[in-house]
């Protein structure tokens, strides 16, 4: 479960991104986040992260508070949210196997665990046959099959994605998100930043908007003009 | 550490290594040429050292007694010079004796062969507890009533120690800077691999993985610059050393330096070269990665 109560983020030079949020996503939640640019969405992903921490209220993560976490224990906040990138972030010189393997290995996974993981997860996502290949060898969309591979290969409870549409044709995006209801379905909670109305409109999920650090709607509907027309 | 991760970690630093060729080849030629400088001057200070022992061992200051005195007079002032602080040993040696000797040491010479042992006098050969302390020995035996006069070879152990204390501290000096270099030099260069590997350790970070986890490889690649740079120097410097040994052995002029064999001395100079090119490796590594784990 994901919880910010009252939090407010002013970053050191005096740009107050967030005000006073307060927001309850529950276990296996499907949300879109959605808000303009510097509207506050990606300082919302960096504390659900714990790459910030508030500058006052409370932030919780599957049972980690980021107001106040150690250093042993942000390793293993971490560890129960999977990132998705915009740009994708795979590492070129390693195959998509690779790519999937050394995040396995740094949560301290052993090579039998790796051999019989990652398959199954390429299989989700439809890449069991590009296994051997490199990142520059796959189209854009396949790129980021391997980034949701890749956030979802340490089993998270948590799937946090940041505008993972942004570089894909509205096709591939459209396939994409499929994935994503599907790896919600399975138990997932997935938090998606977009900017993309149509794919907003095409699912009937929550839609959280943002804007100037406040939270402006909350509801179960439609992004209509930077406004959400919901069931709420 | 589990076997997977190690071989893990040791693949990547192996990797590491060779993927940034030009640095780790500089890394390691820093370290070699740090670790032979030091090596050098340490070898220096040691045979210095050594030398400085075996003149301790062989060196004697001559007493000898006034004229005036009679053999058995002679002989009683021994304790007296035992006496004296810095003072070993003192063995009695008669006019006779001494003339044998004289005669023994130039058997060439025809005309030393039938001196009069009257224009020797009696004498004690006095050994000293510290060299360093031959000045003031002498002067206190000097002082003993009877002794007419006392021989000492000041300006040769004098000498030593000289070499010996100038070897020291610029060695010690060398060691210090040398070292501060090969760390920085190490650390710059490891510091270029993880510029290079920022992104995968910002995804490594983000999925979770330990500081420990991540600091790893470098350590390793570290590790294994350090230990070749330490295993190439060791090699180097036992080529020089034999060179130099051989040199001294076969010049007329230094044939008095008795320089000790590598034999002797590869145990502590392989593990000191080790133990500091890991240091620096290590040392280096550490310090190049720390700012990438901040976060």
């Amino acid at each position: 479960m994901i919880r910010l109560k009252d939090v407010e983020m002013e970053y050191d030079n005096g740009t107050q991104a967030i005000r006073g949020i307060t927001l309850t996503i529950e276990d296996g939640e499907f949300i879109f986040l959605v808000g303009p640019s510097g509207a506050g969405k990606s300082t919302i992903i960096k504390l659900l992260t714990g790459e910030v921490e508030p500058t006052r209220g409370r932030v919780m993560i599957n049972g980690f508070s980021v107001s106040n976490i150690t250093d042993r224990q942000l390793p293993l906040m971490r560890r129960t949210v999977g990132v998705i990138f915009q740009d994708f972030r795979l590492i070129e010189k390693k195959t998509v196997y690779d790519n999937l393997a050394f995040v396995m290995r740094a949560v301290g996974m052993g090579e039998k665990e790796l051999r019989k993981r990652i398959p199954y997860v390429l299989k989700l996502v439809g890449l069991d046959e590009k296994a051997s290949h490199f990142p520059t060898e796959l189209s854009g969309g396949e790129q980021q099959r391997v980034a949701i591979a890749r956030a979802l290969v340490n089993n998270p409870t948590t799937i946090i994605a940041d505008e993972p549409t942004g570089n894909l044709d509205p096709d591939r995006s459209l396939e994409l998100m499929r994935l994503l209801v599907k790896i919600n379905t399975l138990g997932t909670t997935v938090v998606v930043v977009t900017h993309e109305k149509d794919l907003v409109d095409r699912f009937e999920k929550r839609v959280i908007t943002i804007d100037g650090g406040r939270i402006i709607n909350d509801s179960v509907g439609r992004y209509v003009g930077g406004h959400i027309h919901g069931k709420a | 550490m589990g076997r997977h991760n190690f071989r893990y970690f040791f693949h990547e630093g192996v990797s590491n290594m060779f993927s940034h060729g030009f640095m780790s080849f500089a890394a390691v030629g820093v370290t070699v040429a740090c670790l032979l400088i030091m090596g050098t001057f340490s070898l220096v200070a040691v045979n210095a050292n050594q030398q400085l022992r075996d003149m301790e061992r062989d060196n004697e200051i001559l007493a000898y007694v006034d004229e005036s005195y009679t053999t058995q007079q002679a002989r009683m002032l021994q304790s007296k010079i035992e006496a004296q602080p810095n003072v070993a040993s003192a063995t009695f040696i008669t006019k006779e004796e001494a003339t044998k000797n004289f005669q023994e040491k130039y058997t060439d010479e025809s005309a030393f062969q039938d001196l009069d042992p009257e224009i020797f006098r009696d004498r004690f050969a006095v050994k000293t507890v510290d060299i360093r302390l031959t000045g003031e020995t002498k002067a206190a035996v000097e002082k003993v009533e009877g002794i007419a006069e006392v021989t000492a070879y000041e300006e040769f152990s004098n000498g030593l120690i000289t070499v010996r204390n100038i070897a020291t501290v610029v060695c010690v000096t060398l060691i210090v800077i040398l070292l501060v270099v090969s760390v920085f030099i190490m650390s710059n260069t490891i510091k270029l691999t993880t510029f290079d590997r920022r992104e995968e350790i910002a995804i490594m970070r983000m999925v979770g993985a330990t500081n420990g986890f991540i600091r790893w490889p470098f350590v390793y690649e570290g590790f294994m610059l350090g230990v070749t740079g330490a295993v190439a120097a060791f090699l180097l410097q036992w080529t020089l050393y034999e060179a130099v040994a051989r040199g001294v052995e076969s010049s007329d002029t230094l044939q008095l330096i008795n320089v000790m064999s590598f034999g002797e001395l590869w145990l502590p100079v392989a593990a000191t070269f080790l133990v500091a090119g890991i240091l620096v490796g290590v040392g280096g590594s550490l310090s190049a990665i720390r700012r990438f784990l901040q976060v």
